[in-house]
């Protein structure tokens, strides 16, 4: 069986530096794999080369395919039918990933529309659905409003319905829940989750923290300075590391969870 | 004030209280309120409300002809500049090669070429006055272009046209709303600075510049005259800064107090 989403010697170069170095990651339909690494190890690189995103001047070898096809080298135009119809993805930062001048409903609708070619209204409805399927308090009269009025876990929400929009088979979601609060965060984990397992979707979740992506992932690859570095199942890198950068990570993550209960909360 | 200025110049097309360009040897300099002049007659005795109230229709009409023109000559290059592509740097480098340009010495070489008109003033302030627009707007979509919101965009499949029809000419509209106020402003200015040249409308048609021009002669004598062409332009010129100001109030959602921007503002947890 080809896999969905295949990663296969993936080096990123920008401007003379090698930010991705070799790096091989396999999903299958439906799985979900955690990528952790320090900030700056090349995790969003490699997530945005998926998505063919990449800024300007990036050099790019290896191979990336989808359901067996290959991705990296297509044109732009070829490279947008993929993106939000076959892949979404969940950024960051939510006070920025929305357009603050439109309504959540226009930006919820506005992907549903051009992905699913579904009319006007049906797009509307569809954006209400979408948005009280992502938990969203009140969906009807939330999508008339902008996404300065919605608090940070809210505006999570809607970024996770309009990643959701084009009904994808691979979720990318990039530190989803780190600019978020720990209680907000636990909320929008049990959200991907949820959803995730509804849909059978496929999930990449990205984040530095361990005891989130243990939370939510099976398997976990881990990158340090744009190499793969360990790559195996939760709980044997979680507590047999071999690498140490893993153990560095797993030390760190003890330390922090001391100060912050709701980290503990998160161990199995 | 802006308001005002568009109703004296639709109110002076039909009607002035005398012919702004008619000449009575026998009441000149006529003090304000008299003989049924309201401010009064200028050296040849021509009614100088009257031709204030019709030099408003050359003023108003080269604002806001100039304002169209940098705005597309503005939005044009802007987006022309930041969409990043092939040619791109070309089109920015010449935006800082056009904006080195003096907006008046190139109003004042085309009016030498072409003969001074209210056309090549409005060309010349609008292109003038349009790269510095451009300059602006590049550097604000530039910084939207860079925004997660449309990276999200672009992971969602949409293509370059839409992005920058939905997401960025929206979010730099602000910008460019208190820019292009800025432009009438110093396009009223331009077109009062060119008649007052000579470079600008040509006579007999009453313009605020000419007027200014023609009564400087006499300030010494006469200082009240000359004090209402430069009212009126100043008061103009303030009126259009402060528009802009209300208009960019007006389109962002985010300067609104909460609660009148959106209905849903309040079920809002």
């Amino acid at each position: 069986m080809t896999a969905l989403l295949e990663i296969e010697n993936l080096t990123i170069r920008v401007a003379g530096q090698t930010l991705v170095d070799d790096v091989s990651l396999r999903l299958d339909v439906g799985e979900r794999l955690g990528l952790i690494g320090a900030s700056g190890s090349g995790k969003s690189l490699t997530a945005l080369a998926v998505l063919g995103l990449l800024p300007e001047g990036a050099r790019v070898t290896g191979s990336i395919r989808l359901d067996g096809k290959e991705l990296s080298g297509r044109s732009d135009r070829e490279l947008a039918q993929v993106r939000g119809r076959r892949i979404g993805m969940v950024f960051q930062e939510p006070a920025t990933a929305l357009d603050p001048l439109m309504r959540v409903g226009a930006q919820i609708a506005g992907p549903v529309r051009r992905l699913t070619g579904a009319t006007r209204s049906a797009a509307a409805r569809r954006a209400v659905s979408l948005a009280a399927s992502v938990g969203l308090p009140d969906p009807e009269a939330l999508v008339r409003a902008y996404p300065h009025q919605l608090s940070g876990g809210q505006r999570q929400r809607v970024g996770i319905a309009i990643a959701l929009a084009g009904g994808p088979d691979l979720l990318i979601a990039d530190e989803p829940t780190t600019a978020l609060d720990v209680t907000v965060q636990a909320e929008v984990l049990r959200l991907l989750d949820d959803l995730v397992r509804e849909r059978g979707t496929a999930l990449l979740f990205i984040s530095h923290d361990l005891a989130v992506v243990a939370q939510v992932a099976r398997r976990v690859a881990v990158l340090a300075d744009g190499r793969l570095r360990e790559h195996g199942p939760v709980a044997q890198v979680l507590h047999h590391p071999n690498d140490p950068v893993t153990r560095a990570l797993l030390e760190a993550a003890r330390r922090t969870s001391w100060h912050a209960p709701a980290a503990e909360a998160a161990q199995p | 004030m802006v308001a005002l200025l568009l109703l004296t110049a639709l109110v002076s097309l039909a009607w002035t209280p005398f012919d702004p360009t008619l000449v009575d040897p026998s009441s000149p300099w006529l003090p304000p309120l008299s003989g049924g002049h309201l401010l009064g007659t200028d050296g040849s005795g021509r009614d100088l409300a009257s031709q204030l109230l019709a030099g408003s229709q050359i003023t108003a009409f080269t604002a806001v002809t100039a304002a169209v023109v940098a705005a597309v000559v503005g939005v044009g290059l802007a987006v022309l500049a930041a969409v990043p592509r092939r040619g791109g740097q070309l089109v920015a480098h010449l935006i800082d090669v056009l904006v080195a340009l003096p907006t008046l010495l190139l109003a004042m070489v085309l009016a030498a070429v072409y003969g001074g008109s209210v056309g090549t003033a409005v060309a010349a302030i609008g292109i003038g006055t349009g790269v510095n627009v451009a300059r602006v707007a590049r550097a604000e979509m530039t910084s939207v272009l860079g925004t997660d919101y449309v990276l999200a965009a672009r992971v969602a499949g949409a293509g370059t046209v839409r992005i920058v029809r939905r997401h960025v000419l929206p979010n730099v509209a602000p910008v460019l709303v208190v820019q292009l106020s800025l432009v009438l402003a110093l396009a009223v200015l331009a077109e009062a600075a060119l008649s007052y040249l000579g470079f600008g409308t040509p006579p007999p048609t009453p313009s605020w510049g000419r007027m200014l021009q023609d009564l400087q002669r006499y300030v010494t004598v006469h200082p009240l005259v000359v004090l209402w062409p430069g009212l009126a332009i100043a008061l103009v010129v303030l009126g259009f800064t402060s528009l802009g100001d209300a208009l960019r109030e007006a389109i962002d959602p985010r300067l609104q107090p909460p609660g009148r921007a959106a209905p849903a503002a309040e079920v809002l947890p």
